[in-house]
Formats: C-alpha cells, sequence, structure tokens
C-alpha cells in the first residue's frame, strides 16, 4: 500500500483540482444564482492550495519521481509547468467573473470545467506515456470544446465550437494514428521503450519517420503552428473572451509540454529530422502569422494571429536544443521556450483581461476601433493594455524582450544567427500590429458621432490581479534572474 | 579613478522618479516637478565635468553590479571623455525641453513630463552603459516614450509621422540585437563592451556584424540613405520632442559607431570606410540641397541635421585623432545648436501658429531680442569662426584632408550650401516686412523664454573660443579609441573559412586573450 501511498502523494495537487471540478459541478444546481461567485472562489482557492502544495513539494525533493507504474512522472519539469497552470488558471477565473456577468453567461459549470481542462493539462505535462498524454490532451481538448460555445444565445461562438470540435478531433486522430504506429514499432507506449526501439531501429527507417511526422502534425494543430493554424482565428474570435484568454495561454502551454517531452524524451533520437521540420514550420509560422496579424481589425482575431506568432516564437527555441550537440547542448533551447511560455501567458492573459472589460453599450466592444480613446477615458486601463502591447512586441524594459531575449541566444548558441536575425526582422514587422492598438488608444480621439461609447466592466479582483500582471510584467523585464534559474533547473530534468 | 558615490545610478534614478511621481501630478504640479528632476540631474551632473580625470585612461564614475546570472548581464556603467560631453549635453537640454513645453503642452500634461523623464533616464543610460545588454535595453527603452510624444502631443500628420520613427529605429535595431549575441559567443562569453572592444574576430565575422551595426546605427543618425523618418519625426514632434531628436537621438547612432563598431571591428571599419565616407558626403550634399528647398523651418532644420551629421561620420570613419575629436566635438556642437533653432521654431509656432517661412517675415523689428538670438544660432550653424560648430567643422575637415583631399574638398562644399540656406532664410525671417495680421502676436521673448535660450549661446560662444577644456577630455579616450583599432587584432590563422552560422568551439575554450592592455 506504501507504494500507492506515494503514488496519490504525487499526483495530491493533481486530485485535488480533480476533486473541485466535480464538487463544483454538484454544487452548482443547488447554489441560487445571487451566490454563484461562491463557485469561483471555491475554485480560486482549490487552485491556490495546489501551487502552495506544488511549491512544497519542490522544496521538499527535486527528483523525478515516477508513479503509477511509470504512466506519469512527476519532476521539476512538470513542476514548473503545473505552478505555471495553476496561476494561469487562477487569474482567468477571476477575469471570467465579471466578464461571464457582463455577457449574461454565468453558469456554475463553467468552472467545473476550466478546472477539468485544467486537471487534462496536469496529466499532459506529467505523463510519460503517449496514451496517457492523449487522455490528458483530450480531456483538455473535450472542455475546451464546450467553453468555446457557452454563449449559446451567439451564433458566433456556436461555430466556434463546431469549428474547434470538428477540427480538433481531427488532428487527435492523426495524433492518435502516430502513437498507433509508434506503438507497433515500440511494442509499448511508455516514452522511454519508444525512445529505446528508435535507437535499436536506426533513425532512417521510413516507419519511424512517418510516425514522427504524424505526431508532430497532431500537435502542430494543438500549438496552433502554421500550417494547422486554420482554426485559431475563427475559433478565438467565436469563443467568449474568458475563454479565449484561457486557450490562448493554458493549452497551448500545455500543449508545449507535452510536445517538448515526446519529442525531446520519445523521440529524441530523431532530433537532427524534426528539427529541420520544426524550423520550416517556425520559419512559415512567423511569416503568415505576422502578415495576416496586420490586416485584422477585430482585436481578438489579432490576437489570435500574435498567438500563432508566439508559437513560431518558441518553435525556435525548440529548434535550437534539436540543433544543440548532446543534451546538454539542448538545455538553453529548452529552457527558453519554458521562459518564452511562461512570460507569453501573463502578457496575453493581461491583453484579454482588457479586452473582455470593454463594453459598447450592452454587447462586448472588441474592434481594434472600439480603443479609440481610451487614453482618455480610462488612462489606467490603457496603459495596462499599453505594456501588456508593448510586451507582446518584445520592446525592453518589459518581460516579452526577456523571453526573446534568450530564444534568440539559444537561436545563436545553436549555430543559428541568421534564423534570429529573420526572427527578429518579424518582431519588427509584428511590432506595427501591437503599435496600432497604442496608437488607436493614445492618439485618435472618439469621433462625436459615436453612439455609445465603450466603457469598461470590471471587479476589484480582476483589478487587482492586472495591476500584478502589469508589474511582473515589468519586474521579470527587469530582474528575470529567478525565472531563468527555475526553468534552467526544471529542464534539468528532462532525459 | 573609481568614485564611490554612485554617481550615474543617481543621474539616472532621478529623472525616473520624476516620472513614477507624475502618476500623482496634476497639471501644474507636473511641470515644476519635471523642471526640479531635470534641473536636479544637471546638478548631479555638473560636479562630473571638474572630478573627471582627463589624463586617466580607464573608465571612470564605475558601478558594476551581478544583475543577471545566466548569461552574465552586469548593470555595469562608467564615462570616459566621450561619453562625458555627451551625457553633460543630454542632461543640459532636458532642462531647456521642460520649460520650452511649458505653455505650448495643454493637454496630458503629466504624460508629457513623464515621457520626457523616462527618455532622459533612457538616453543617460545608453551613453554611460558599458554592458551591451543593458545598453540595448536602455536602447530600445527610448521607442514607446519617444513614439508616445511624437503621436500623442504631435503635429497633424502625427500618426504616420509616429509609426515610422518607431518602426524604422525597430527595424534597425533587431539586427543589432542579433549582432550583440553573436559578439557574445564569438568575444569569450561576455556582454562586458570594454572586454568586448579588447577581442578579436575573424575578419568575414566582422563584416557581418558591422552591417548589423550599421543598421542600427545608421537609421538612429540618419545616415542616407536612412534618413527619411527624420523630416516626417522632425516636422510633426511636439518642440521639444523635435529637440530631443535633434540633439540627443541622433548622437546615439554616431556613438554607437565611436563606441562598439571602431573598436571591435576594426578591420571591417577599414574596409566600410570608403562607403561610408561616401555616404557621409552625399548626406552633407544632399541634405544641404534639400533644406535649400523647404519652406517648413522645421523641414529646414531637419535636413540641415541630416547635412550636419555627415560631417560627423565623416569625421568617425577617417579614422584618425582630429577626425573623432571633431567629430565628437560637432555632436556636442549639433545639438547646442540645432537645440536652439528648433527652440527658436517653437517660439515662433507659439505666437504666429505656423512653421512656414513665408507666415514669419520680418521679425526684427517686433521681436529683436528672439532676432538676435535666431542669428546667433544660425551663424553657430553654418560654422562661423568663434563659433563652436566652426572648430567641431574644422577639424573634421582637416582629419579629412589626410585621408583624402578631394573628399575633404567636396564635403567643404557643404558649409558653402550651409551658409546658403541658412543665410537665406535668416534674411527672410528676420529682415523683411511682417504681414500686418501677424504684428499684434509678435511679442518679444518672456523671461522663460530667454531663459531657455541663452544658455545655448554662452555655450555656442564658450566653446567656439576655448574649445580645450573639452577637448583634452576627450582627447585621451579618442587615442584609447584609435589605438585599439590600429593594434594587429586578427591573427593570421584565424578561422580563414569561419562563416556566422558556425559556431566556434575554439574561441569558447577558454577566457578571451587580452592584448596590449589598453583600456
Amino acid at each position: 500500500m506504501s507504494l500507492y501511498g506515494a503514488d496519490l502523494w504525487a499526483l495530491l495537487p493533481e486530485l485535488i483540482v480533480l476533486a473541485t471540478a466535480c464538487l463544483v459541478i454538484v454544487l452548482d444546481p443547488i447554489t441560487s444564482a445571487s451566490r454563484r461567485d461562491l463557485l469561483a472562489w471555491l475554485s480560486v482557492g482549490a487552485l491556490a492550495i495546489c501551487l502552495g502544495l506544488t511549491g512544497w513539494q519542490i522544496s521538499l525533493e527535486n527528483v523525478r519521481v515516477s508513479a503509477f507504474s511509470d504512466l506519469v512522472a512527476i519532476d521539476a519539469y512538470a513542476r514548473f509547468w503545473k505552478i505555471l497552470l495553476y496561476s494561469v488558471t487562477g487569474v482567468t477565473i477571476i477575469l471570467s467573473l465579471p466578464y461571464l456577468k457582463a455577457e449574461r453567461i454565468h453558469v456554475g459549470e463553467y468552472y467545473g470545467f476550466i478546472l477539468l481542462a485544467l486537471s487534462g493539462m496536469l496529466v499532459m505535462v506529467s505523463a510519460v506515456d503517449l496514451l496517457t498524454i492523449y487522455l490528458g490532451t483530450e480531456l483538455m481538448s473535450l472542455s475546451l470544446y464546450v467553453m468555446a460555445g457557452l454563449n449559446r444565445s451567439k451564433l458566433r461562438s456556436l461555430e466556434a465550437s463546431a469549428k474547434y470540435f470538428v477540427l480538433g478531433a481531427f488532428s487527435s486522430g492523426i495524433l492518435l494514428y502516430g502513437i498507433s504506429l509508434l506503438y507497433g514499432l515500440a511494442g509499448s507506449t511508455r516514452l522511454v521503450s519508444i525512445a529505446g526501439a528508435i535507437g535499436t531501429r536506426g533513425a532512417d527507417d521510413p516507419l519511424v519517420l512517418i510516425a514522427t511526422i504524424l505526431v508532430a502534425v497532431g500537435f502542430g494543430f494543438k500549438l496552433a503552428a502554421v500550417p494547422f493554424h486554420m482554426w485559431t482565428p475563427d475559433v478565438y474570435q467565436g469563443a467568449p473572451t474568458s475563454v479565449t484568454a484561457f486557450m490562448a495561454v493554458a493549452a497551448k502551454a500545455a500543449s508545449f509540454a507535452a510536445f517538448i517531452r515526446v519529442f525531446v524524451e520519445g523521440l529524441g533520437g530523431l532530433k537532427a529530422d524534426w528539427s529541420i521540420l520544426f524550423l520550416i514550420i517556425s520559419i512559415v509560422t512567423l511569416l503568415l502569422g505576422n502578415v495576416v496579424a496586420i490586416v485584422q481589425t477585430n482585436i481578438k482575431r489579432m490576437l489570435a494571429y500574435s498567438s500563432i506568432v508566439h508559437a513560431g516564437y518558441a518553435l525556435i527555441g525548440f529548434v535550437a536544443a534539436g540543433r544543440g550537440d548532446g543534451l546538454s547542448g539542448g538545455t538553453p533551447g529548452l529552457a527558453s521556450v519554458m521562459m518564452y511560455l511562461a512570460i507569453y501567458s501573463f502578457m496575453t492573459l493581461g491583453a484579454f483581461a482588457v479586452i473582455g472589460m470593454l463594453r459598447k453599450g450592452g454587447i462586448e466592444g472588441e474592434e481594434i476601433e472600439d480603443f479609440t480613446g481610451l487614453a482618455k477615458r480610462q488612462p489606467l486601463a490603457a496603459f495596462f493594455m499599453l505594456v501588456f502591447m508593448a510586451s507582446l512586441a518584445g520592446i525592453p524594459p518589459t518581460a516579452g524582450f526577456i523571453a526573446k531575449f534568450y530564444v534568440f541566444m539559444a537561436a545563436v548558441d545553436a549555430g543559428m544567427a541568421w534564423l534570429a536575425a529573420l526572427a527578429l526582422i518579424f518582431a519588427a514587422v509584428s511590432a506595427y500590429y501591437y503599435m496600432r492598438v497604442v496608437m488607436v488608444m493614445y492618439m485618435r480621439d472618439p469621433s462625436p458621432s459615436s453612439v455609445a461609447p465603450p466603457h469598461l466592466s470590471t471587479s476589484p479582483a480582476l483589478s487587482v490581479v492586472l495591476a500584478c500582471a502589469v508589474v511582473g510584467v515589468i519586474l521579470f523585464g527587469l530582474f528575470p534572474n529567478p525565472l531563468v534559474s527555475f526553468a534552467l533547473q526544471s529542464v534539468l530534468t528532462l532525459k | 579613478m573609481t568614485s564611490s558615490f554612485p554617481w550615474l545610478s543617481l543621474l539616472l534614478l532621478l529623472p525616473l522618479a520624476g516620472a513614477v511621481a507624475m502618476s500623482f501630478a496634476t497639471e501644474s504640479t507636473a511641470r515644476w516637478i519635471a523642471l526640479v528632476a531635470t534641473l536636479g540631474d544637471l546638478c548631479v551632473a555638473l560636479p562630473l565635468w571638474w572630478l573627471f580625470d582627463p589624463q586617466a585612461t580607464q573608465m571612470q564614475f564605475t558601478e558594476h553590479v551581478a544583475w543577471i546570472t545566466a548569461p552574465p548581464i552586469y548593470y555595469s556603467l562608467g564615462l570616459d571623455g566621450i561619453s562625458l560631453p555627451l551625457v553633460l549635453m543630454t542632461v543640459g537640454i532636458m532642462p531647456l525641453c521642460v520649460l520650452a513645453s511649458w505653455n505650448a503642452i495643454t493637454t496630458r500634461v503629466p504624460g508629457f513630463m513623464a515621457m520626457l523623464l523616462i527618455m532622459e533616464t533612457a538616453m543617460v543610460g545608453v551613453f554611460v552603459s558599458l554592458d551591451f545588454v543593458l545598453f540595448y535595453i536602455f536602447w530600445e527603452a527610448m521607442l514607446i516614450p519617444m513614439y508616445l510624444l511624437i503621436g500623442v502631443w504631435g503635429g497633424a500628420n502625427r500618426l504616420y509621422a509616429a509609426i515610422k520613427f518607431f518602426l524604422y529605429t525597430l527595424a534597425g535595431s533587431m539586427l543589432l540585437l542579433v549582432a550583440i549575441l553573436v559578439l557574445y559567443y564569438y568575444g569569450g562569453h561576455t556582454f562586458d563592451i570594454l572586454a568586448l572592444s579588447q577581442g578579436t574576430y575573424p575578419a568575414s565575422l566582422q563584416m557581418w556584424l558591422f552591417l548589423a551595426f550599421f543598421a542600427a546605427f545608421a537609421v538612429k543618425v540618419p545616415m542616407f540613405p536612412f534618413h527619411t523618418w527624420l523630416p516626417d519625426a522632425h516636422v510633426e514632434a511636439p518642440t521639444a520632442g523635435s529637440v530631443i531628436l535633434a540633439s540627443i537621438l541622433l548622437k546615439m547612432g554616431t556613438y554607437g559607431f565611436l563606441r562598439f563598431s571602431l573598436p571591435m571591428l576594426p578591420d571591417a571599419s577599414h574596409v566600410f570606410t570608403p562607403m561610408m565616407v561616401v555616404l557621409s558626403i552625399i548626406a552633407i550634399i544632399y541634405g544641404a540641397y534639400m533644406a535649400l528647398a523647404q519652406v517648413d523651418l522645421k523641414k529646414l532644420i531637419a535636413y540641415s541635421s541630416v547635412s550636419h551629421m555627415g560631417f560627423v561620420t565623416l569625421g568617425l570613419f577617417v579614422l584618425n585623432q582630429q577626425g573623432i575629436e571633431g567629430a565628437v566635438l560637432q555632436m556636442v556642437n549639433h545639438g547646442i545648436t540645432t537645440g536652439g533653432l528648433f527652440l527658436c521654431v517653437g517660439i515662433i509656432y507659439e505666437r504666429t501658429h505656423s512653421r512656414l517661412i513665408a507666415d514669419n517675415v520680418g521679425l526684427a523689428s517686433p521681436m529683436p531680442q528672439y532676432a538676435t538670438l535666431l542669428v546667433i544660432f544660425a551663424l553657430s550653424s553654418l560654422g562661423l569662426p568663434g563659433t563652436n560648430s566652426f572648430v567641431g567643422e574644422f577639424l573634421v575637415l582637416v582629419g579629412t584632408f589626410s585621408w583624402s583631399k578631394i573628399a575633404t574638398a567636396v564635403a567643404s562644399l557643404g558649409i558653402i550650401l550651409a551658409a546658403t540656406y541658412l543665410l537665406w532664410m535668416v534674411q527672410r525671417v528676420v529682415f523683411g516686412v511682417p504681414a500686418e495680421h501677424h504684428l499684434p502676436k509678435l511679442r518679444d521673448l518672456n523671461r522663460r523664454e530667454f531663459a531657455t535660450l541663452v544658455p545655448l549661446v554662452l555655450l555656442i560662444f564658450w566653446i567656439g573660443l576655448y574649445p580645450n577644456p573639452l577637448l583634452s577630455r576627450m582627447h585621451q579616450s579618442v587615442t584609447n579609441t584609435i589605438a585599439s583599432m590600429s593594434r594587429e587584432k586578427v591573427a593570421p590563422t584565424a578561422h580563414p573559412s569561419a562563416r556566422i552560422t558556425e559556431p566556434l568551439l575554439v574561441e569558447r575554450e577558454g577566457p578571451l586573450e587580452i592584448q596590449g592592455g589598453l583600456r
């Protein structure tokens, strides 16, 4: 029994999340509409406990613990992502509260679904078995399909849900096909066994390559990398803004976590092959994402393309890790991807939080034009948006610069200065569309003919969280040391 | 001399504290906070002039604190004879900018003053950074405040000008970042500017790095053909923005060439010298011709800046003592003189609400004080003996003469053209018959405006008549720069086939070998 005890202890935070999800769904029917806020705070409280617990576990033992007969591995790498996921989920719930009320879709099961999706993500970041990873992605995706269609009265929301479901299911199928091929090769779905089988069969085996490509395509959908990005703009635009924020941040981070583990631990032997594959994908992603983002007029669509672009930047760090010599050669690259996503998460969440707050009359103001003159009416919100946009553009002294700095440093270290130069030119392009938001907020006066001037719907908790995000974005830009060392230590546990 | 007192940190923090204080300020208090912060910064900076040891070969007032551990990045500051005059010029110009905006800026005053103060921190930071990443952060931190200064408080076509400025400078500096990262790996895993200046780099790598540096610095200077953002930005920016752009921001490009391109990439600098000289001379002549054709006062001065900055880059790239000293002196001179000219345009714009020469004629009789000062600035700008620009341009031309007599002759044409467009401008603006309906508006300078212009006039004559204190302070640093260039830096066997994309394992093994010991 002591073995099971150890397993449960390792997975305790996940179990708390899952239990809270069930509790929220059970409590929802017996909670009156006026007290539904409590469900949100219950979820946030549970997340805070998990965050503290994971932090405590890190301080206790930081070696790799395998649990449930090697289906999951609790290591520093998994804990890095877990801490990130708990935080962004908590922030998402806080920013959802005023948004859902304003949109009149404040339902209790929303929090249940968020926590279920989070459980799936937690499985993804710690699983070392392909089928377990697949289970995690499906739990996450199914919850997100429902959440995307939460606004039943809005056609766009339903369309987003349907599109997301069809394309998501399709990509899951491809991923599963790749997994089955790998199982056929290795006789096991454990990443360790797959790595061993690839070692004996050699990297030139066509079957191995086909399986790798299929797995890459499956993950490409989840990461929203070009050319598997088609669903992103429509889904991001149609889904309720709080759900969009959650998809853009948490789902992307969890997908990257699983993606890195699969390709490093399982398919590390094919480094030379997949690094070229992802090199091409990252360049195409940067090119297409940046160019198309320029012409967007809807800010959620613009941020959808921006999230595609940021996946491209993160992939550069991953490619650099693949091109590095030996495992230690890959460390800075992988650490840079982890830092990139952590920083990306908070600046994107912040931007979506401001968008979710913006109301025009009774409805959501989500055109870039709706931000016109925001600096005059809401100077603080406009300033927050300015900081997030500057950070997304990667301009110092914000955290976004630090994120790019480490990714490009890894690229130059791997001997790909030309790639860094190319990506930085794209970064200059991206500054145009981020700065356009700033321009609209600060430099245009609202036209007197506009019927309903946009205003903000906010809550004290959201204001506090937003202020923290702004301070964080600037502080991590100035003092990135803690994040850097945390990422560097965490990545070392990756086998 | 290493001073224990953190002069430079204080210099950086004071304006930043003022900017933070702006979030609690009202319109009237904002102006006073900004004035106190900038004057306070000036009071901190002035003692450095006397504390500075002109004989010392090292950086002075250094501060060195570990900042980021992996990779090793330091909060590392210091001054030498090249950065000292530029820092003093920066903190000297800023109070004048605040004074010039006193009545001209009426909307969102705290925001405006906060942007000015953040700019001051970033600009001083660029000149005092001794760590390449720190330098880059200050360099880029200027973008957003300047973008807002032009875009929020600028003229009619401000949106276009603001985004053009932003994208031009950003695109240039992106390549600089790649160059910094490449240098880190080739230069012994350090971002220390002084250590990198001692390094040896393969010649082919130097060419690439030079071009990357060139992209960032040439846009900022701006050198022909990257100058097109400048007239737009100058014309649309508010007066203080134009002054900051002309007096300080443009110097960052030339400072970058002098601090990084020359000592770190001496071989490439030698190879590219003909190109740089030709581009400089084109800028001198082309800028002057464009200035001749302008009807807008701000545009005229903007193109004259292109022309004058051509002299600075010319002086830098003839690569000798006189040329470089003249270039540094000319950086300061251009800051003083062009700053004064832009302040003059701002003053007349507040009265007539027009920058067109045709709308501002015959100011001598209604505004005698103003007309006098304007003439002095114009004469300084065209390099009249006895004013500051004469000394700088003379040194640059002497330096150029030993490099090429033809280049000197052609560059000298620029001075003649400068005399033409400036005297012609003076003739129209100062003399002539003022328009009847403008007369009631043409009050002469008030005390505040007088106070903004007179310090610059005094500096013009001080440098023009007695430049020695300034030259003696920069002499040792310029000598160092030239010495670090003439050292045989490239070992004959150093990776003849090396490409930029190949990580050089050999250089990563041990610490960088330091040659010569000239720092």
